[in-house]
Parts: structure tokens; sequence; C-alpha cells
């Protein structure tokens, strides 16, 4: 039996306001430490994450909240010349201009959630697809999932681990996918982006299935 | 026209009417057999060369052009464009200056539609088609244009807004001999009217149908049925609400396509499992005569090999929506040895552009857009994929590249490697970075392409750059007619360069520049041979705006604020163009014409 762990994530990281006060966790956001990979975890307190950051969460610090919303914000009604500061810009990163870089907004929106990949899962009788772009960790990811096979849930013990079963009839799910080599892997094993870019499909495999592939070490992630 | 020789030529007409005809004198034989000669004259530079020959020539110019071309749609009014030329069957007209694309002008600006279609309305009865970018067209404009002209065979729009799927249904209902509707990068409305239904029941004229723009789902049932009762149609972009399983049922009807714009290329939302999906190779094998394939706006990549058998026979290949990667785009690039156009996101990397570089040796245009859109994006390309493209595509004439990282060794490389660049527009993303290899000014790179690229253009300039890139631009760039200056140069010598040595320069954008109302002064010989001159967030000065409207009269200057600017004197655009109206009247307040 697998337990399933993730790096876990500030869970509101999608949902920040650009008015909100989160200064303090954007020059977190943009801190580039060098922790073991899959070393320190971040602890959530309130939703807000205070403390050493995962590998995932250093090794690509434009997938943090300042991203999404900057792009936005430079696509608001503004004028040349004014800087316009995302929400959670750190002050060494730069404020985005408007009109800069000359690409158009309807292909900005358009490429903004581009990476579909189909989910299947053992026993459902329909696949489903998802877009990986939109989500920023596993977390989402998999909360993602349960919303849309909602014949699971997703159990969490305590915020390191987290298992997925089908209470029905009480099997437990390992989540795999197909890399670009081909080769089937255990979701959660290499950090975030890299998952991103090189996961084809996602299969909810029944664990019972789920032989053969890769252990897992102790601590979160393997190097890759 | 002076109105004396209206009168004649209106009496002589009436004459034959009337049955009063007298024989012709031998100069009007002489104008008939011009007029006849100019039917066959369509270029519009040769046509506005032979209006300026002499009057009867001008009237016989006048009388025969049929296609009618407008820049800037403010430059001349309707009423005396219709006066001019009377038997028009095509118009272009142009709105807002690129720039507005990109969310620097304040929308509610202008460019509308209205005033031209109202006048065209009773004036150009056989009226048949319209070209239209950016411009502001409401549904309204477009009632009235399906209710106006009989005759009316093809509406295509280009990056307008202001209309919504109603006005497309008046349009597909009323316009019974429409062969082309193109609607290309337009903001269209969802009014949840659905349109395509409104296409006449009994079989169409339909050529081409382009709607990869619209943002809303469409009724694919009738478009189904559309499409098979559309025999003549060779051209379809859909919108990414159409699935490819949706897009294999069409393209099994339409095996004839030449131009295929394919959907979201994924499948849709919810797809039973096990089920047996069609064969899109065999859809796509059937399509025989495909040439221009597009679309891939959702693609899942497992979809990819079902274009392997077009590959052979493409002549352009838009994956600018696709995020593909490297090894994806390299299983398809290899088959595409006639591909002359290709748009491709940076996610291929340099390795993708490789991979283009030693398959396409045709490649006449490449564009290659930025998956993600940031100043301080990673940049997966850099000079190493312009580089390669230089070395591989010899033919290359027009290239867009976007990145963070550039050599102006590499640039310089494009400029000998290709001599045929007509369109060289190079956007590193990063404002003022040097050669990240050098770390000097991208000036020499630049001052290459417009040294040896002798049939150069259009030119965007980017990275850091000093005044002497725009020198060069002044010497060298004798043919340059675009040029798109974005956070360069270091004093009023900069422009000055190019407004002096520039003789061909028609269009000229700039933001984020150090140039002033010296610099401006600098132009006066030259801005009644431009269509416009566009210069935000530089160092100009209400005066010196003011200067330039004083001394001349035939230029509109419009000065536009910031909508929330308390201080009204200051400005953030300077848009001056040529015009032969006195000012327009329908510029919102936060416009100040001088």
């Amino acid at each position: 039996m697998q337990d399933f762990k993730f790096d876990t994530m500030p869970s509101n990281t999608a949902d920040q306001s650009p008015d909100s006060g989160t200064t303090a966790m954007s020059l977190k956001d943009t801190e580039l430490t060098l922790g073991l990979p899959g070393g320190a975890q971040v602890v959530i307190v309130g939703g807000k994450s205070c403390s050493k950051r995962g590998y995932t969460d250093t090794v690509d610090f434009r997938s943090r909240c300042c991203s999404g919303e900057s792009s936005a914000k430079a696509e608001q009604v503004d004028w040349p010349g004014n800087e316009i500061s995302g929400p959670g810009n750190a002050p060494d990163s730069k404020a985005q201009v408007v009109g800069w870089p000359p690409v158009r907004s309807g292909r900005k929106k358009a490429l903004k959630s581009c990476k579909y990949v189909k989910v299947a899962v053992d026993g459902a009788p329909y696949l489903r697809k998802v877009d990986l772009e939109v989500h920023r960790s596993y977390q989402q990811l998999l909360m993602a999932l349960e919303t849309m096979f909602d014949c699971f849930t997703i159990r969490r013990n305590d915020l390191e681990e987290s298992k997925i079963m089908n209470p029905v009839n009480g099997a437990e799910y390992v989540p795999t996918y197909e890399d670009k080599d081909g080769d089937w892997m255990l979701v959660g094993d290499v950090p975030w982006n890299m998952f991103v870019e090189s996961c084809k499909r996602v299969r909810l495999m029944k664990s019972s299935e789920a032989i053969g592939l890769a252990p897992r070490t102790p601590s979160c992630t393997s190097t890759t | 026209m002076p109105e004396p020789e209206v009168d004649t030529r209106r009496r002589e007409i009436a004459g034959v009417l009337t049955g009063e005809f007298q024989s012709p004198s031998p100069d009007q034989v002489l104008e008939n057999v011009l007029e006849n000669v100019l039917l066959f004259l369509t270029s519009r530079r040769d046509r506005n060369a032979v209006s300026l020959v002499c009057k009867s020539w001008y009237r016989a110019e006048a009388l025969t052009r049929s296609d009618l071309f407008i820049g800037n749609c403010y430059a001349v009014s309707p009423r005396r464009a219709i006066e001019r030329f009377r038997r028009v069957r095509s118009v272009v007209l142009k709105g807002k200056p690129r720039f507005a694309d990109f969310n620097l002008m304040p929308p509610n600006w202008g460019a509308y539609f209205t005033p031209w279609v109202t006048a065209m309305a009773t004036s150009y009865p056989w009226l048949e088609k319209v070209y239209l970018k950016r411009m502001f067209v409401t549904d309204r404009d477009l009632e009235l244009l399906a209710q106006s002209f009989p005759a009316f065979k093809e509406l295509v729009l280009v990056c307008c807004d202001g209309f919504g799927t109603s006005g497309l249904a008046g349009i597909a209902s009323k316009c019974r001999q429409l062969r082309v509707l193109d609607l290309i990068e337009d903001e269209v409305a969802d009014d949840e009217v659905d349109w395509i239904s409104c296409f006449p029941e009994s079989g169409t004229c339909l050529e081409s149908l382009i709607f990869d723009c619209i943002e809303c789902p469409i009724n694919f049932e009738a478009l189904e049925r559309l499409v098979a009762r559309s025999p003549s149609l060779r051209k379809l972009r859909l919108n990414r609400y159409v699935s490819i399983g949706q897009l294999y049922r069409l393209m099994i009807r339409a095996p004839q396509l030449t131009h295929l714009g394919s959907g979201s290329f994924s499948s849709s939302d919810i797809v039973a499992q096990g089920d047996q999906e069609p064969d899109y190779i065999s859809a796509f094998a059937a399509c025989r005569s495909l040439v221009c394939l597009s679309g891939f706006r959702e693609i899942i990549p497992d979809y990819l090999p079902a274009i392997y058998p077009v590959c052979a026979n493409l002549t352009s290949l838009n994956f600018s929506y696709a995020n593909i990667n490297t090894e994806q785009l390299k299983s398809v690039i290899c088959h595409c040895h006639k591909l002359q156009i290709f748009w491709v996101l940076d996610s291929v990397c340099d390795e993708g552009l490789q991979a283009v570089a030693a398959t396409c040796k045709e490649l006449r245009e490449l564009r290659v857009f930025p998956i993600d859109a940031r100043e301080d994006s990673e940049g997966p390309v850099s000079e190493v994929g312009l580089q390669a493209i230089s070395e591989g595509c010899r033919k290359l004439q027009s290239i867009l590249y976007f990145c963070q990282r550039m050599t102006n060794a590499a640039v310089i490389a494009m400029s000998k490697n290709c001599s045929d660049l007509v369109v060289f527009r190079l956007c590193i993303m990063g404002r003022h970075r040097p050669d990240h290899i050098t770390g000097e000014p991208m000036d020499e790179g630049f001052g290459a392409i417009v040294m040896n690229c002798k049939k150069l253009t259009r030119l965007a300039i980017s990275g850091l750059l000093t005044d002497k890139a725009f020198s060069y631009i002044g010497k060298y760039g004798k043919l340059v007619r675009t040029l798109s200056v974005a956070f360069a140069g270091d004093s009023d010598m900069g422009l000055k360069y190019v407004l002096e040595g520039c003789p061909k320069l028609q269009k000229l954008e700039i933001r984020d520049s150090p140039f002033g109302d010296a610099a401006l002064r600098s132009g006066l010989h030259h801005y009644y041979n431009m269509r416009f001159l566009w210069m935000s967030s530089c160092r100009l000065s209400r005066q010196g705006c003011e200067e330039i409207a004083r001394a001349m009269p035939g230029l509109v200057v419009e000065v536009i604020r910031n909508e929330n600017e308390e201080d009204k004197d200051g400005f953030e655009i300077l848009y001056m163009y040529r015009s032969l109206e006195r000012p327009r009247i329908d510029a919102p307040e936060f416009v100040t014409i001088l």
C-alpha cells in the first residue's frame, strides 16, 4: 500500500487578490534557497506559508502567485509608463509594464491554459482531461481530480500524506503518469514543473496493480 | 473633382441614356479607350500615379477604380471618397494604429465603421467586398451591410471589435451571395445567438469560413449541416469549442478543404473510456488538397500523429497556440519539406528550431511566439535558434522572434545568410537587454540587418540600443516603411537619424524612448509622406506638439491622456496623421486635437 505524499504549497496561492497583504509571503516566494531536494517542507498556517520552502517551490519562482496576477494586471486598462506592480511582486522582480512584451491579449489568454492531458481511472467509465498549467502543485491537481471523479475522496492524514480512496469499496488508488519517454511513473516524484513538462497522461491506478513502479523514497522527492 | 467637369460628364451619360446621343469627340474617344485600359490596372500605386497625369486621366482613373484602399479611416471622409470613386466594388479600411492591440490606446478612441457603411449603403449598391482592420464595428453596422448590398460576397474582419454573434447572424441570413466570412483575431461578443444556423438552408456558396477567434460555443450539428451543403468550401477554421471528434466528422464531409483550422484538437471533456476513437489519420489522409493547417488550441499532443499524412504537402503550419515540446515538434516537422509559413511557440526550444532549419528549406516566414509573455520569463529560445534558422532557411523573407537572450553575432549572421529579408522583427522581452555574451548593445546586429538586407521594408527593434543603432537605420534603411521602437535610444539624435534618413518611412511607432520636441521638429519635411506617427511615454511636451500642429495644417495631431490623469495638460500618447479633412468630431474626451 503506497502512501501518497505531496509537496504541499500554500493552499490559497491561486486565490490571492492583488490587494491582500501578502508581501511577506511574496518575498519568500522569490527567495532562492539551496535546500536539498525534498528536504524542507512547507508548513501551512492559516493558509499562508511561513517557513522553509520545499524543493518544488524554490526551483522555479515564476510559478508563484505573482505570475498569473501580474500578467492579468498587464492587460488592465492602464496607461503607458505606469508600471504596475503585480500582487506579491518582490522588490527585486520587475514590475510588468503595460503592453510589453507586445503580445495581443487574446493570444495571452488563449495560452493561459494549454497543457491538457487525459486522465483515466481504473474502473471509471469515462476519461477526463485536465489542464496541468492551471494548477500549481500536486495538491491542487489532486483536488481537481477529486472534483472531477466524485467517486473519490482524498483523505488527508496529516499535511504531508494523502491517500486517494474510494469510500464505497475501500479501494486505494495511486496516481501515476506516463512521461515523455513512455515510462509510467508515480505522480509526485519529481518537482511540479518537471512533472508538468514531461507528463503525457495520468492514470489513477488501483494500488494493487501499482507494482513495479519505482518505489518512493521516504523523503518526499527524488533527485532528477 | 472640379464641378463643371462632373456636370459635363453627367450630361454625356444622360445623353446616352435618353437617346440624345451625339458622336463622341476625339477627346471623348481617348477617354473611353483609357477607361477600358485602366480596367486592367489593379495596383493602387500605379493607379495613384495614373491619376496625377492630367485631369482627364484623373477622371478616367476615378471612374474605373473598383478597389478602394484607405489605410487610415480618418485620413479621408466617406463623403470625399465616395464622390471621387463612384464605382467601387471592394473597400479596405484600416482604423486604429497597431499599438492599440497591446492596450496602449484607451478604449472608445474611435475608428467607427458606422459613418462608412452608412455612406456606402446608398452610394455603392454593387459593393461586393469589405475588409476592415482595427475598426469598431457594431451589430447595426453589420445589419445595414447585410441589407444594403445584394451582391455582397466577402466580409473580412481583422482585429475588430464592437460586434457580437447577433451581428453575424444578420450577415449569415441576409447575404445570399456570401462566399467569404473571415473573422481573424476579433473580439466577438457572445450574444447567445446561434448564428451558424442562420445560413440559407438551400445550400451556400461559401468558400471560406473562418471563426477561430470566437470565444463561445457554436451549434455543432448546425455547422455539420452547413459544411455538408457548402460544396465550394475550401477554407474552414474552427474555434476551440470544436473537439477533435467533431473535427473528424467535418473533415470526412469536406475532404476538398485546402485550409483547415483544427479547433481544440483535444477530446471533449468527457470521453467514454474504451470507446473506439475515430481514425483521425485517415481523415487527414483523405484531405489531399490540404496546404494550410492551424488551430490546435487546446492540443492533447497524443493526437499529433494524425496530421502526418498531410505534412508533406503543407505550405503553411500554425502551431502558435499549441503547447508542444521539442520532441513533439520534431515528429511533425521532419515531414514538412514544402513548408513556407511556420508559426510556433517557443516551447519547442532552440532544438526545435534547429529541426525546422534542417528540414524547411523553402521557409519564407517564421514567427516564434512566447508561451510565457512576461519580461522575466525563462525564454526557451535564444540566439542559438536564430542562428540555426539563418543557416538552414536561406529563403527567409519575414521573421518575428520573441526571446530573452540574443547576440549581435546571430543577428549579423541572419543579415548575411538571409539576404531576401523584407520583414525583421526581433523582440527581446527583457527591456534594455544587451548582447548576453558580450554585454554590448544590440546596435551592431540591427545595423547589419539594415545594411545587408537590401529589400527590408519593415523593422522592429528591441534590446539595449543606443543612438548608434538609429544612425545605422537612417543611413542604410532606405526602403524601410514601417519601424517599431520600444525602450531604445539615448537622445533626440536617435529619432533625428531616422526621420532625416529614411525617405520611405510611412508608419513609425515609438514607445518609452527618450525623444523630445527637437527630434519631433526634425521630421517636419516628411510628415505629409507618412501615414502616421505614434509616440508614447517619450519626452514630448504639449508645446512641442502644438508647434507641429501649427506648422502643418494637413496633419491631425492628437494628444491622448490617461483617463485618470488629473493634469489636463499632461498626456501619454502623441498620435498624428495626415488627413484631407478637418479634425474628427467623434473623438472622446481624453483626446485633444491640437
